[in-house]
């Protein structure tokens, strides 16, 4: 049985300028294991989209990514304030971005709904006040 | 038919405003959005991208769906940081004073004829 490689991310709360850093490492490591460029591509996209979350909707957090021969297992944990409706945040267009990320290209409601199409599993835990922690796989 | 970074620029239709580390990239289509999630998921790997978003995040988002190239249309500016994390990020910044659909139609004909 092969090792499982774990990553560890700290994501810093409002920085959009370092955001997307923690996706663009997993995308150079995961190339340097050996991962298909297909593989590489939906982590990339879907770790990208919670980081990114994770910095306008909560309060930062922590990213953990653990890499099997068979799976990328990706864990995003943040301490904000939780999602009141699951199931209308993934709908594609429903958004709360405030106006300042707006303008910066954010709000489009598409988000969730890529981190959906892009891994094949998919879990949202979430609190009221406590936190979301979303767990998503994508299979090798 | 397809063509590659090196000629595009070749071309001189845009301004060079980074040029990235993998010139030999194909160009096998065109993408336009400034929504960064819209084009995330739906930009195809080895696309140009045209959009007016010109900040950090259009590099981050270049990087990661795996386009081959940004195109700032209608006379945007990329700020310092982005001009930073692209040459960082290795990925080729152009720019035009044209709107976004002429900036891709342009693209367009020298892929199709
Ligand atoms: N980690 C989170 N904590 C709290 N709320 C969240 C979190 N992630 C998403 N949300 C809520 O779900 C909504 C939809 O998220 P989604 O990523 O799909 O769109 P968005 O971030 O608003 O815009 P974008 O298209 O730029 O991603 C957000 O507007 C926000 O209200
Ligand atoms: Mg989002």
């Amino acid at each position: 049985m092969a090792d499982v490689i774990a990553l560890t991310y700290e994501i810093s709360p409002d920085d959009f300028t370092r955001a997307g850093e923690a996706s663009s490492d997993v995308k150079s490591k995961l190339k340097q294991v050996g991962v298909s460029p297909a593989a590489i591509r939906k982590v990339a996209i879907a770790m990208y989209e919670g980081e990114i979350n994770m910095v306008i909707h909560a309060e930062g957090g922590k990213i953990t990514v653990e890499i099997s021969p068979t799976e990328i297992k990706m864990i995003l944990a943040d301490k904000g304030p939780g999602i009141p409706d699951i199931d209308r945040a993934m709908q594609a267009g429903w958004s709360t971005a405030p106006d300042e990320v707006r303008s910066l290209g954010f709000g489009a409601g598409m988000g969730l709904p890529n981190m959906k199409k892009y891994t094949d599993e998919m879990n949202i835990e979430t609190t009221l006040g406590v936190g979301t922690t979303i767990t998503m796989i994508v299979k090798l | 038919m397809t063509m590659t970074v090196e000629e595009l620029i070749g071309k001189e239709l845009f301004k060079v405003v980074a040029e990235g580390d993998d010139l030999s990239r194909q160009v096998t289509g065109i993408f336009c959005c400034d929504l960064l999630s819209v084009a995330m998921g739906r930009a195809p790997s080895d696309s140009a991208w045209v959009t007016v978003m010109g900040n950090v995040n259009t590099i981050a988002v270049a990087t990661l769906a795996d386009v081959s190239c940004v195109i700032l249309a209608e006379g945007a500016q990329a700020d310092e940081m982005c001009l930073a994390r692209a040459r960082q990020q290795g990925v080729t910044l152009l720019a035009t004073e044209e709107p976004v659909f002429e900036a891709a139609l342009r693209v367009h004909e020298l892929i199709h004829g």
